[in-house]
Parts: structure tokens; C-alpha cells; sequence
């Protein structure tokens, strides 16, 4: 983080019906950051935190200015942070006009010519025939991008964007995300997003920060996260399995008291990969090198164009990814028996 | 989808029930007298009832607006007991007879009763059988029709629309009048219709609280009981323009009260 100009520092934990929310984060003027996570992960509490919309135990400061400190009774209410929030399904004012909306920011921050000022935002982002238009009236990608523009009018510091493309229709997620993108490299401040849908995370988000049940998993590029993945979340969305345990040297000792050699596994509490094309099946025990070996039942079978994934229920439960042909060769129909064999060099770990 | 057959017993009773409310007003309109009704409406006494009716009525409905919306948003921030203990406070007026309503005012605001005593001591004001009278015998009765159309209407109200709005920098009065109160606009709309229709209905509160003067505290409800004796015409032509104007509400809200109609 050093020579980083950090402009928003984020450590906060909320309590709320048994559900605990404790999240540190960090982010940078011009990169846009994706916490990303399954619903119920908390991911919305979060932004609502960030936009003073919840109260929060623990301390949050935008460039330098304290918004949250509970240790010093500070709290900053959401009119009086420049904080952006673009709500998932918008929630643009019904009754006003989209001019109207998008001065409104404005007009609550007194600015002489709001309408002026709201209606060269909406040429710019070439919206300018549907400037008196109700928000009724409005295209889902119209709408997302009239909220957007409502919320970078009022020239905030922080852009907090909650699933902005997942309530649109799939046909037109792209050219929105496209749109989305440029509109994030324009703007001059901290970009932070959540969603649960590693593909929007992907594409929008410089660093990502993985927050499950509450907790933060994992934080990285994308690329680092998912090379070695910390959750069968984060695993899920890269395709990989991901499995748990007690590292011995040469081989991890997993739950059930099945045993997966690797080498060099180092010891204590690991992870360990394995990418689903390191997965060989066989009708038969499998002669030769490979040293993890096991037996069971294939669980269920998905096809992916020409590749099929299959789960197999076992020691280690795992899923391989065959061809096509290998799916008919091998019988592969759920409930038959299968052989499962991983190589040992196939088996990436890493401490947990 | 097949329903099973209504006994002809359940007809006979809902038509029977139907009759009730159909006769009257049909008598109503079959023994009026149309030939004169011009003439009754031009009458002194007719005209300053309704005028008085029409003052009195838009002036409680509009304290209604003023006092019952902050009440209604009160409520709806409220769990529990305390949002028990001040619903059942604020729709008493709604189940209780009139005329108890008007007793109670009179106890309260005569010039022997608890804040009456000290308005009479103090200022040397003296409400009951005032036209302030009147409007509060009205307001009182007719306001809780406004609290709870607006209570309703706050609690359905998605509060994003408020967070959004407070995000985007707007303080509490702004947020209030430009984003929360147009909003509720069809609930004050509905709510005000209706405490205005009971406000100008009122009979039993008003006549114990401010009694009947002519021009001051005799609304058309009044004026219709006293007249049913002695000039029955006029009383029926009263009685008409109230049912107009009942008539005209129920068309005018049809949407909201009776669906798709």
C-alpha cells in the first residue's frame, strides 16, 4: 500500500439479527474495486455502511476526512458525505422527470443552474432526447445509466455501485457494461462495486475483495484471486476444485481421513487445487504412475459444449472435465462406478 | 373455474340488505321538489348553512392536513406498544358516538373545563357554541380518517427513495417535501377527501359541542334535522346536495376504493 494515495480506509463491523458483519478495506483514487460475494454475504449492508445509511461500529475516513470513528462518537449523516450511491434497481424519484433527477443532487447542494448543469450530464451520455421522460418510461439500461448520472452530478469523492448490471436484461448487459466501463475511468474518485456475479466482477474491477458470511476471504487482482482461490465461492467461479486440509510434507491430510498426495505440501492448514481437466476417470483401477487414486460414483453429469464436468462422489469428492466421447466410452451416467486419478504434480497448495 | 351455487336463501338476505340502502335514497330523490328547489337554495337559511357547511369543513380538513400528517409519520416510526397505545388514541374519534365526542369537548374546552378554564382565565376565550367550535367538533372526528390513510400510505412507501435522496445530499426538510410528501401525494389526496366528506357530514359532535346558531355554528346537517319539522322541501333539498356530493366522491375515487370499475 505504500505511495498509494489510499483515499478510502474502511474497518467496520455491524451487528444486526445474528448476522455480523466485519469488513477492512481499502481503496485507491482511480481503481475501481468489486466485493464480491453470495448473496446474503453482506454486500449491500456494506456500501449502505459506507453511504451512512447504517450504523456501524468502527471507523471509516473518505481523503482524509473522518466519516465513522464510534470511538470518538463521529458520525457523519449520508446528506453530508459526498458518497454516490447507485442502488441495484435504481430507485430513480418516480415523480420527478429524468432533468429532475439528475439535478436533484444538485439542487440540494444549492447550485445556481441545476437544470442547466443536469441537462449537459444527460447530453453527454446521450440521453438527451429522454430528458423529460418519467423514470416509468425508461429502458432498464436507460434507467441504470440515468441513476448513475444522478449520482456522479453531484461530483462525489466516492462511487458506490450495488450489482449495476445484475437487474438488467442479459441481451443488454454488454454494451451497458462497456458504457459502465467508461463511465468508471472518467470518473475521478473511488469506484467501489459489489455484486455476486464473478463475470460483472471481472470485467469492472481492478482488485477484487471476496466477502462471505460477513467476512472478507480473500483480496487481490483477479488474477491472483482466482489462481488460488480460498472459498468454494471464489473456487466455483474459477471452475477449480477446492479442497481443505492438514498438510504433511508430501501428501494433505483432508476431512474423512482421505489423504491427497502432493509434493512439496508443506505443513499445517492448507488448500489445495486441482483443476478439473487433472482429474482422469477410468472404468477400471488405473495402472501406472498416478498416485492419488481413489473410487465412486459419478453424481451428476453437465455439458459445456464440447466439454462435460463431471461430479463424482468419493473419498474426495471432485469434479472432472472429459470430452464428450469419454462421456459415452465410460458410461458416465449418474449413480455408475468410476475410478478417479489425480497426479500428484496435478495438486497446487497453499497455506490457508 | 366452477363455483358452487348461492342458496337462494343468501340472495333473498343480500337483496334485502340492498333494499335498505336503495329505498331511502330513492325516496329521497322521487319526493323532492324539484319545482322549488331553486328557490329553497336561494333561501337565506339555506345558503348560509352551506356556506358555513363548506367553510367549516375545508377549514377542519385543512387543520387535519397540517396536524394529522405529522401525527400519521409519528405513527408509522412507532413498534409496539406505544404505536398501539397512539393508533387506538388517534381512530377513537372513528368508533365513538358523536355526540360523546362532543361531550368531550365541551368538557375539555368549556369554560369550565380542564384547557377551557385556562383559555377563559387567561385570554378571555370562550369556544363552545362558536364557529371555531364547529370546525373543531369536525376536525376532531374527522382527522383520524386523514392519520390513517397517510399512516398506510408511509408505511408502504419504499424508504430507498428517501436514502437515495439523502445520498445525494438532501437534508431532512428537503427530503420531506420533495421526495417523501409527493410521494404520499394519492394517500393525502385520498385521506383529505375523506376526512373533508366526514367533516361535512357531522351532526352529533358538532351539535353538542357548538349548538345550533344560524350563521355560526348551523352547518347543513343542522340545518337539515331542524328543517325536516318545519319546511320538510328544504330539507330534502339539503339533504340532495349532500348526497351530490357523496355521489361525486365515491365517482371521483372510484379507482381507489372500488377497483377497476
Amino acid at each position: 500500500m505504500v505511495g498509494r494515495a489510499v483515499t478510502l480506509e474502511a474497518a467496520i463491523r455491524i451487528k444486526r439479527n445474528g448476522f455480523t458483519l466485519d469488513v477492512a478495506l481499502s481503496a485507491a483514487v482511480g481503481e475501481t474495486v468489486a466485493v464480491l460475494g453470495p448473496n446474503g454475504a453482506g454486500k449491500t449492508t456494506l456500501l449502505r455502511a459506507l453511504a451512512g445509511l447504517e450504523d456501524v461500529e468502527g471507523r471509516v475516513t473518505l481523503d482524509g476526512e473522518v466519516l465513522d470513528d464510534t470511538s470518538r462518537g463521529v458520525h457523519v449523516p449520508a446528506e453530508k458525505r459526498r458518497a454516490g450511491l447507485v442502488f441495484q434497481d435504481h430507485v430513480l424519484f418516480p415523480h420527478l422527470s429524468v432533468i429532475e433527477n439528475v439535478a436533484f443532487g444538485l439542487r440540494a447542494q444549492r447550485q445556481p443552474r441545476a437544470a442547466d448543469v443536469a441537462r449537459k450530464w444527460i447530453d453527454e451520455a446521450g440521453l438527451g432526447d429522454r430528458a423529460e421522460a418519467l423514470p416509468r418510461e425508461l429502458s432498464g439500461g436507460q434507467a441504470q445509466r440515468v441513476a448513475l448520472l444522478r449520482a456522479l452530478a453531484t461530483g462525489p469523492k466516492l462511487l458506490l455501485l450495488d450489482e449495476p448490471l445484475s437487474s438488467l436484461d442479459v441481451s443488454i448487459r454488454a454494451e451497458v457494461r462497456r458504457e459502465l466501463t467508461r463511465q468508471l475511468a472518467s470518473f475521478n474518485g473511488v469506484r467501489l462495486l459489489v455484486t455476486h456475479d464473478p463475470l460483472e466482477a471481472m470485467a469492472l474491477a481492478d482488485r477484487l475483495v471476496v466477502l462471505e458470511h460477513g467476512l472478507v476471504v480473500q483480496s487481490g487482482t483477479p488474477g491472483e484471486v482466482t489462481a488460488r482461490p480460498r472459498s468454494r465461492f471464489v473456487a466455483d467461479l474459477a471452475g477449480v476444485n477446492l479442497l481443505r486440509g492438514e498438510a504433511h510434507g508430501d501428501h494433505v491430510t483432508l476431512s474423512g481421513d482421505a489423504s491427497l498426495a502432493a509434493p512439496d505440501a508443506g505443513e499445517g492448514d492448507v488448500f489445495a487445487v486441482i483443476h478439473p481437466r487433472a482429474v482422469a476417470l477410468y472404468r477400471t483401477r488405473p495402472d501406472g504412475t498416478p498416485r492419488n487414486v481413489w473410487q465412486g460414483q459419478v453424481d451428476s453429469v453437465d455439458l459445456y459444449g464440447e466439454r462435460v464436468r463431471v461430479r463424482v462422489s468419493a473419498p474426495v469428492p471432485l469434479v472432472a472435465e472429459v470430452t464428450r466421447a469419454a462421456v459415452s466410452e465410460l458410461g458416465l451416467n449418474p449413480g455408475a462406478s468410476v475410478w478417479i486419478a489425480v497426479k500428484a504434480t496435478e495438486v497446487s497448495v497453499y497455506p490457508a | 373455474m366452477r363455483r358452487a351455487r348461492t342458496p337462494a336463501a343468501i340472495g333473498l338476505l343480500a337483496g334485502l340488505g340492498l333494499l335498505l340502502f336503495v329505498l331511502p335514497l330513492a325516496g329521497l330523490i322521487l319526493r323532492a321538489p324539484w319545482s322549488q328547489a331553486l328557490a329553497e337554495l336561494t333561501d337565506p337559511t339555506t345558503t348560509m348553512a352551506l356556506g358555513l357547511s363548506i367553510f367549516c369543513s375545508l377549514t377542519a380538513t385543512a387543520i387535519a392536513l397540517v396536524l394529522g400528517i405529522p401525527l400519521a409519520m409519528i405513527l408509522a416510526r412507532t413498534r409496539g406498544t406505544v404505536r398501539n397505545v397512539l393508533r387506538a388514541l388517534t381512530t377513537l374519534p372513528m368508533v365513538l358516538p358523536p355526540v360523546v365526542g362532543g361531550v368531550a369537548l365541551w368538557l375539555a374546552f368549556g369554560r369550565r373545563g380542564i384547557a377551557g378554564s385556562l383559555l377563559y382565565q387567561a385570554f378571555g376565550i370562550q369556544i363552545p357554541f362558536t364557529t371555531t367550535a364547529a370546525v373543531m367538533a369536525e376536525t376532531f372526528v374527522a382527522m383520524p380518517f386523514l392519520v390513517i390513510a397517510v399512516e398506510a400510505g408511509l408505511r408502504s412507501l419504499d424508504h430507498r427513495y428517501e436514502e437515495a435522496a439523502r445520498s445525494l445530499g438532501a437534508g431532512y426538510w428537503r427530503v420531506l417535501t420533495r421526495v417523501t410528501l409527493p410521494l404520499l401525494r394519492p394517500a393525502i389526496f385520498s385521506g383529505a377527501v375523506l376526512c373533508w366528506a366526514r367533516a361535512l357530514g357531522e351532526f352529533g359532535a358538532t351539535i353538542t359541542f357548538a349548538g345550533n346558531f344560524p350563521g355560526r355554528t348551523q352547518t347543513v346537517p343542522i340545518a337539515v334535522y331542524l328543517a325536516l319539522e318545519t319546511k320538510p322541501e328544504a330539507a330534502i333539498t339539503l339533504s340532495l346536495i349532500l348526497l351530490v356530493v357523496s355521489v361525486a366522491i365515491l365517482v371521483g375515487m372510484r379507482d381507489r376504493w372500488l377497483g377497476a370499475l
